[in-house]
């Protein structure tokens, strides 16, 4: 019963949505949006379990003084800082310290680290561009021209920029058409097994 | 005439300076200040999070409902909506080992919705507007001029053989041989270019994101000069 009723519960849900698309009424659209309500609202808590996991960790670590537990300290820090300085009593989202937080703790911290990785892409294109096969060749020259035409001072001839273009609305596109359609595909097909009750792993194990 | 330096953004911007060269850091090795770097930052974008999600979620979709806006004085035309709490506050059950299953009939309503939501979208979205994208909306024009002088009409029906090409090569239920096979080969040569593409796209996009950084630090510098 702990495991039946759930699947019963997902099986009526999915086939109440799927049936409701091709619905064109009202009520059908007021049920859409009711629901939709619901699984924002079930989301959020659900969030508030993954702050108590890291509260949690951050706790377990600072009280047995595992080794570098001063940065759970940190964690716990930016952390209480942003939620005092983000509710209304402290002036809420346009609040002095919560837009200060964000644009010169959160950006560039983050920014840095997306910019990190051009290095270990660096790394990584240059065992890719040394080419094995034809395959990985024609990889490498596909990468080649789009970069030149991206660089910041502008695509360095005409003759790059339509090989680009061509790449991008030929080749690319067919790419990334069939690779839209498989994941497609693949979303549908996974979607129908969980209606079905026939993968059932987000139940857990009792 | 010498602008005076505002010691505000000063003050601010320095400690933008010294989160962004402690992660820089890493590239030498692992070390303390990235560390700090990046524990900070997992605190304070979860703390982001929590309350972008409270202002964008909790208020407009479950408390404006129960309450009169800005007052907590409870309303009671749309008590309907104490149900989502209560399944809310059913996933907190996780805590405890004993409750755990009750856990479960949130996160299958939940799976229940966005499965029944993703199946017509999906579906609409991602397989028929696409096949519509490559064989409905292409022109197919002859007369007009496409790339390196060759009419539209053939590099569109070049597209369409490259997708179909491309999907063979994902259908791995029967064997890729013969012309089954010739057409897998050629489906992977299209799928390598389109990795290309985007492999080169991504590695300018990292180097543009380095590139803004180093402005940053140089317009710190030049607050000095």
């Amino acid at each position: 019963m702990k495991r039946q009723l759930p699947l019963l519960v997902v099986f009526l849900a999915g086939v109440f949505m799927v049936i409701q698309y091709f619905v064109p009424a009202e009520f059908s659209e007021k049920a859409y949006e009711f629901l939709i309500d619901w699984t924002i609202i079930i989301g959020i808590f659900a969030l508030a379990l993954g702050i108590w996991s890291l509260i949690r960790v951050s706790y377990h670590k600072i009280k047995t003084k595992q080794e570098g537990y001063f940065y759970s300290y940190v964690a716990l820090a930016g952390l209480f800082g942003m939620i005092l300085f983000g509710f209304t009593f402290m002036g809420g989202l346009e609040s002095y310290m919560f837009t200060h937080f964000f644009d010169h703790i959160m950006i560039p911290i983050q920014s840095t680290m997306f910019s990190l990785l051009a290095f270990f892409i660096a790394s990584a294109a240059y065992r890719a561009f040394r080419a094995r096969s034809v395959l990985s060749s024609v990889l490498l020259i596909a990468a080649f021209i789009l970069m030149a035409r991206v660089i910041p001072m502008g695509p360095l001839s005409d003759a790059v920029t339509v090989v680009s273009n061509w790449i991008l609305l030929v080749p690319n596109l067919a790419a990334k058409r069939a690779i839209w359609i498989g994941v497609g595909l693949g979303i549908v097909a996974t979607a129908l097994k969980v209606v079905l009750g026939i993968e059932r792993s987000y139940l857990g194990r009792d | 005439m010498e602008q005076a330096l505002n010691w505000e953004t000063f003050w601010w911007t320095t400690l933008g300076v010294f989160l962004t060269l402690s992660t820089f850091s890493f590239l030498y090795k692992d070390n303390p200040f990235y560390k700090f770097a990046e524990h900070l930052v997992v605190g304070v974008s979860a703390g982001y999070f929590v309350i972008i999600l409270y202002y964008n979620g909790l208020r407009p979709n479950l408390l404006d409902h129960l309450f009169m806006s800005n007052t907590w004085t409870p309303r009671f035309d749309q008590l309907y909506y104490l149900l989502p709490l209560i399944l809310g506050v059913l996933m907190w059950a996780r805590f405890s080992k004993k409750w755990s299953w009750v856990s479960r009939y949130p996160i299958a309503l939940y799976i229940g919705i966005a499965t029944g939501i993703a199946i017509p979208l999906e579906m609409r979205n991602r397989v028929i507007q696409q096949v519509y994208g490559t064989v409905g909306q292409t022109g197919f024009d002859f007369a007009k001029p496409g790339f390196f002088g060759i009419p539209s009409g053939i590099w569109d029906v070049i597209l369409v053989i490259l997708v179909i090409a491309s999907l063979v090569y994902f259908f791995f239920s029967k064997e890729h041989k013969g012309w089954f096979g010739g057409l897998a080969k050629l489906g992977i040569y299209t799928l390598m270019i389109g990795f290309g593409a985007s492999f080169g796209y991504t590695v300018m996009a990292r180097i543009s994101l380095f590139i803004q950084r180093v402005q940053y630090i140089k317009s710190w510098w030049e607050m000095f000069t």
